[in-house]
């Protein structure tokens, strides 16, 4: 079959490898087009004689066919290595292609630069390091996260949240004697309705002790405040006192810092259990407050 | 099916059949409230009847029905990298820097993070010193964490703390900032340190990233500011919140947003300084609605 013929076929009938423009100019996604334009000169099918430049694996390679191998497609394309060096590089194709038309050897040595420029800037690409970690995120998977979001925003009730812990807080003495941020009518409320309280639970502490803490575990429902149940059922001022002397010692064990723990061992003691002597005690934990921190409801 | 909509199918006319059925459904409604106002009443005269009521009609949530995670009882052993703030209490000393090539949109949300972050410091990132770079830097400067923003397309999608010396580094998506001025009825911020309440951080991972957030914030809040920072954890999302409170009696409390709100998701856990993964989410762990990994 004649280029012509091909070439023929190619433009007024059907090609696989044409993509149709709106403008003027067609483009050809052939993988051996030399300039990646569906024209008469450019056209790796229509044309017997033909070279270009490719990119193998990292590698540069000059391909060129001839009107003699036409027969045999598996053997059509005989391809050279090009040299790493790029102006050595432009002089084997200038050698390879020394009578071909001046068309193509201009189009070879064009193709060549852009790839050389490509490889170098993969290079530097990969040389550095990527700050940003890239994951593709499906539309689909956007959109549930997004309503997910939104459904565990309304189950939060958030600020329900916060006005329960902020009580807790006002409650359990973690602002100390004289809070700065409670009005002092308030304040007064509060510490009757601990001084109460106390009362109730020392009736109740003579009966039995330990379901009482169990009763107290149940009504806070925080798994945090469980652990120094045991230990410290009866714990005088001074015992207390003491512990805290040994367990800053030894507080390699506990991932908490002193301060916070004891903190919260404090505060943790001054809820739970012997509340007879809680009054005094409560007076001792403020004189730790300044450096002491209150702060958070996780502990570690 | 119903009787109702048993003799709905029978109609064959289209606007007849809404009809009857726009009937039935305002009959149903009518005594739903018939009802309602009933018990109301009821309970009104003996307020027994609605704590009995509420204690037995608990709906099940997802946040009930969760998968267990053994993690959540357990005591956390041994120490972390925040150990050392705990300990010898030293403040926290904050960088905040964002990608290079950031735009707008970044700077601004900067400017948000710096009204509550502690002791925070911006630098404006520079295209020739990658993280590692900037974490050496950051040490020799006794910076306590380094944070960096993510912003693409012009939106911030993500905050990456990296905790120093030597890790962990956490990376969050970020959704939904509000800024505190888009907040109808906001207050504005003083200077006070403000409160920290961290909640639902239960499991170890959980905990481990509440440990992040304590080190954040100095330890010793001014009360007086009246000022409480929230982040609470609800089925993964961690939701930012700042609001300012007043107790109104020894059981109500008021409170005022100040803002800004925005979402945290954790993306990533890595140890040191972006090595080892030691966490990450995938879309394949969300296919079970109701295991949480926070």
């Amino acid at each position: 079959m004649s280029d012509d013929v091909i070439w023929q076929v190619i433009n007024h009938q059907f090609c696989a490898f044409k993509i149709k423009t709106d403008k003027e100019q067609n483009f050809c996604r052939n993988e051996y087009n030399v300039t990646g334009f569906c024209s008469r000169q450019s056209c790796p099918l229509a044309n017997a004689r033909y070279a270009t430049v490719k990119n193998i694996e990292g590698r540069l390679y000059l391909y060129m066919k001839t009107a003699e191998r036409a027969h045999l497609p598996s053997k059509m394309w005989e391809r050279v290595k090009l040299s790493k060096n790029y102006n050595k590089a432009l002089e084997q194709i200038d050698d390879r292609l020394q009578y071909w038309q001046k068309f193509l050897i201009h189009k070879c040595k064009q193709r060549l630069t852009r790839l050389t420029q490509v490889a170098i800037t993969e290079r530097r690409l990969a040389l550095r390091e990527d700050e940003r970690h890239y994951v593709g995120v499906k539309h689909k998977v956007k959109r549930r996260e997004e309503n997910r979001e939104r459904k565990a925003l309304s189950a939060a009730k958030i600020e329900k949240s916060i006005e329960k812990e902020l009580l807790e807080r006002l409650k359990s003495g973690a602002y100390g004697d004289k809070p700065l941020n409670v009005d002092d009518k308030i304040w007064k409320k509060v510490l009757s309705k601990m001084d109460n309280q106390q009362e109730d639970i020392d009736d109740e502490d003579d009966v039995d002790l330990v379901s009482e803490d169990e009763d107290e575990e149940s009504d806070e429902g925080e798994v945090e405040y469980v652990e120094d149940d045991g230990e410290d059922e009866l714990v005088d001022v001074e015992d207390l006192e003491k512990w805290l002397d040994d367990s800053s010692d030894e507080s390699e064990s506990e991932s908490e810092d002193d301060d916070e723990s004891n903190d919260n061992d404090k505060k943790r003691k001054s809820q739970d259990n012997n509340n007879k002597k809680k009054r005094p005690r409560v007076e001792i934990e403020y004189e730790h407050e300044p450096e002491s921190t209150l702060q958070t409801n996780i502990l570690y | 099916m119903s009787e109702d909509a048993k003799t709905l199918k029978r109609i064959k006319n289209k606007q007849q059949r809404q009809k009857v059925y726009a009937e039935l459904k305002h009959e149903k409604n009518k005594a739903k409230h018939k009802l309602r106002a009933e018990r109301a009443k009821e309970e009104r005269s003996n307020p027994e009847l609605k704590t009995e009521r509420l204690a037995t009609n608990v709906p099940e949530t997802l946040d009930s029905k969760r998968v267990f995670d053994e993690t959540i009882a357990e005591e956390v052993e041994g120490e972390d990298e925040f150990n050392e703030i705990f300990n010898n209490s030293k403040p926290p000393k904050i960088l905040l820097t964002t990608n290079h090539k950031a735009k707008k949109q970044a700077y601004e949300f900067a400017d948000l993070l710096m009204d509550f972050l502690p002791n925070v410091t911006f630098v404006k990132r520079k295209e020739q010193f990658n993280i590692k770079d900037m974490v050496k830097f950051c040490n020799n400067r006794e910076y306590t964490d380094l944070i960096i923003l993510n912003e693409f397309n012009k939106k911030v999608t993500g905050l990456t703390f990296i905790h120093l010396p030597n890790g962990p580094t956490f990376y969050f998506s970020i959704t939904s900032i509000t800024e505190g001025k888009r907040i109808s009825g906001h207050g504005r911020a003083t200077n006070h340190t403000p409160e920290l309440i961290l909640n639902n951080f239960n499991t170890r991972l959980g905990k481990t990233v509440g440990r992040l957030f304590q080190s954040i914030f100095p330890k010793n809040p001014e009360f007086q500011g009246r000022q409480v920072i929230t982040l609470h954890n609800q089925r993964d999302y961690i939701f930012f919140r700042r609001h300012r409170y007043l107790f109104k009696s020894d059981e109500k409390v008021g409170l005022q947003e100040i803002g800004p709100q925005f979402t945290l998701k954790l993306r990533r856990l890595q140890k040191g300084i972006k090595e080892e993964t030691e966490w990450e989410f995938r879309p394949e762990m969300e296919k079970d609605k109701r295991k949480f990994y926070l």
